[in-house]
């Protein structure tokens, strides 16, 4: 098994929190993993990108065209991150407008809600992996997000990640 | 190298967890200081890891006196030279810490590969995928200084053809000390930068002949990083250039260096320097016999206490004159929201005995010491010129302003101070000052109608921005909380 994902935000949108969360899924399926993230200016709004390689990898990194999926928090990092991706990648991605990609309104589906607007992260992560794009399934991603979640943000989040889910099928 | 410590380069996390048991073992065996080197890619990733039991060494402290050991004075320096020499030989010899051979097929005689730390693993990554791991020799090196004794022979008489992949400086290239050997050296791997998958897959297709791969490249752009909303430096930052807008703005390391994209920031480099560069401009426009400029050095309260201190001294004994903000937000906030030593805690959790800013400040030497929380920017803008008065007066000196308001990135911090309700009336012009000027994310333009709006899901109420609206369109009612 090897898949190698990027995950692409403005700092602040929670990158961090879904590149942990599939770390923890991988490991918890007894999969090597190994993550790459922005530091430091990642709470400060900029452009940030996280990879994450699950299989037998050596190096943290994700070359130009190598990247079988990418979820991206934001439709203006398509363009900063997309070649990342090899050819028929994935591409999962939280905006209202259509494209050559899978697109999801994440944000107006939160509000829609009752979410904050940061809850958008795990609703794009609960679409793809409704969409059967991602090494975990559904199933073991609630658990960690149940798991790994703090209790005051926990309902909040697996009702975000569920909203997705329901988005995909 | 020069240095003369053992270095131990891990590939991953894993490995540098690994290489610390193995670094305390090497130390404690020679009685040297050992360096287990991640470089930034082994930093910024995270590894699932196996963790042991940990091992307590149960050991009282014990200091035995022995000068010849512990006092490098001319006396005994030779000798200990003499001592670390013999030590770094025998590391140098040390089979556990010889490079580890992926041995090819024969395939490619006379050709290797030696490559350390994440190039190693980098490198490793692209021969499996071309098909090539276990066709060409492939070296780790684990330990890049001192270089194993055995493997620098082996590598001088069996390989014709060698290339060295390494960061950040050529530290094995320069110990093979061979003609044969590309890399960094020769210009085959690019001297400066960072050795990323995209950097060495080139190199390595030039070095063993193979079809080149076209690869996208990848087209730049991106959103710039800013401070946060209603961060108080982002305040005294726009009260700095608002007062003194041909001012010299030397700074440092944190949060702060954002300020750069403000235009209140013209300098940043090693921590403490932006206080040393503001006196170096004071003696720099004195000596050109000019009138000196208003000079506005920036630091942050950890940076102070970490490197501030002696430039401060240095700077109010020889009488320079200059304005330096101490941007005190009771953190460590870029790194991980350490407390400074001001809060009292440890980083640990701890009580530690806290040491106030101001005592050093006042201990200095300083004669112009304020405080103030540049929320209350007009205040903030009037205290910043009666420093300057005071940089220029017959007794004057180094002024220093103490600027005081908490990380908002601290819930706790964010909850204690007053929440105002902000909003845009249709006074505004779309004049674009408090975008360009003050560069609060909360603020953006509506296009549609040209004026500008707040964003309330990231406006945190702070109210400062009122203070920078030119036409006053700017308006705070409170009530969210007092």
């Amino acid at each position: 098994m090897k898949q190698q994902i990027i995950v692409s935000g403005l700092g602040g949108q929670g990158a961090l929190t879904l590149t942990r969360l599939l770390a923890e899924a991988a490991a918890a399926m007894g999969l090597p993993v190994i993550t790459s993230e922005t530091h430091g200016m990642a709470q400060r709004g900029g452009t940030v990108i996280s990879m994450i390689k699950v299989g037998p990898f050596r190096g943290p990194l994700i070359p130009a065209g190598e990247a079988d999926r990418g979820l991206f928090l934001h439709p203006r990092n398509l363009a900063v991150h997309r070649f990342y991706l090899r050819e028929g990648a994935g591409v999962f991605v939280n905006t209202a407008t259509p494209g050559d990609y899978r697109s999801l309104d994440a944000q107006s589906l939160a509000a829609a809600q009752g979410l904050p607007p940061v809850a958008a992260n795990l609703i794009l992560l609960g679409y793809a992996a409704g969409r059967g794009g991602l090494f975990a399934g559904p199933d073991l991603l609630i658990e960690m997000i149940a798991a790994r979640t703090p209790e005051r943000f926990r309902e909040a989040s697996l009702k975000a990640f569920q909203l997705g889910i329901v988005t995909a099928v | 190298m020069f240095a003369k410590v053992p270095v131990l380069d891990p590939s991953s996390p894993r490995e540098a967890k690994d290489m610390v048991t193995q670094a305390l073992e090497l130390s404690e065996r020679f009685g040297l200081p050992v360096m287990v080197r991640p470089t930034t890619r082994v930093c910024h990733a995270r590894q699932n890891v196996s963790c042991g039991a940990p091992v307590r060494l149960d050991r009282p402290a014990q200091f035995h006196k022995d000068p010849r050991r512990w006092c490098a004075t001319p006396v005994f320096v030779l000798e200990l030279h003499r001592e670390l020499n013999g030590k770094i030989d025998a590391v140098a010899g040390l089979p556990e810490f010889a490079p580890q051979l992926t041995a090819g097929d024969g395939s490619r005689p006379g050709v290797c590969i030696i490559a350390s730390g994440v190039a190693w693993a980098h490198t490793g990554d692209w021969l499996e995928e071309l098909g090539l791991l276990g066709r060409v020799d492939f070296y780790q090196v684990t330990m890049p200084y001192p270089l194993n004794r055995d493997f620098m022979k082996t590598v001088r008489s069996r390989y014709e053809k060698i290339l060295v992949i390494e960061e950040t400086y050529p530290v094995i290239e320069l110990q093979l000390a061979d003609a044969r050997v590309q890399g960094r050296t020769s210009g085959l791997v690019d001297r400066a930068g960072e050795l990323t998958p995209d950097v060495i897959r080139p190199v390595l297709e030039k070095f063993l002949a193979l079809p080149v791969r076209v690869a996208p490249a990848p087209p730049g752009g991106g959103d710039r990083p800013t401070l946060c909303a209603g961060c108080a430096h982002r305040a005294a930052f726009y009260a700095i250039k608002t007062a003194f807008p041909a001012g010299i703005f030397p700074s440092d390391i944190g949060c702060y260096t954002l300020g750069v994209n403000l235009g209140a920031v013209d300098s940043c480099h090693c921590m403490g320097a932006g206080i040393s560069q503001a006196a170096g401009f004071y003696r720099a426009y004195v000596a050109g016999g000019g009138e000196f400029p208003t000079i506005v050095a920036t630091i942050g309260d950890s940076t102070f206490f970490h490197a501030g201190v002696p430039a401060l001294v240095n700077a109010v004994f020889h009488q320079a004159r200059f304005i330096l903000v101490i941007l005190d937000n009771a953190t460590t906030a870029m790194t991980g929201h350490q407390p400074t030593p001001q809060v009292g805690v440890t980083a640990s959790g701890e009580p530690g005995h806290p040491v106030f800013i101001p005592d050093l400040v006042r201990a200095s030497g300083a004669g112009f010491i304020k405080e103030a929380d540049p929320y209350d920017l007009p205040a903030f803008l009037d205290l910043l010129k009666s420093a300057d008065a005071y940089c220029r007066s017959p007794e004057g000196g180094v002024a220093v302003v103490i600027a005081k308001h908490l990380c908002l990135l601290d819930k706790e911090a964010r909850k204690s101070q007053a929440v105002y309700r902000m909003d845009v009336s249709e006074a505004c012009t779309g004049c674009l000052h408090c975008l360009e000027d003050f560069e609060c994310p909360a603020l953006s333009l509506d296009e549609s109608d040209g004026r500008v709006i707040i964003d309330a899901g990231r406006c945190v109420g702070c109210g400062v921005c009122v203070h920078v609206c030119p036409e006053g369109a700017i308006t705070a009612a409170s009530g969210v909380r007092p």
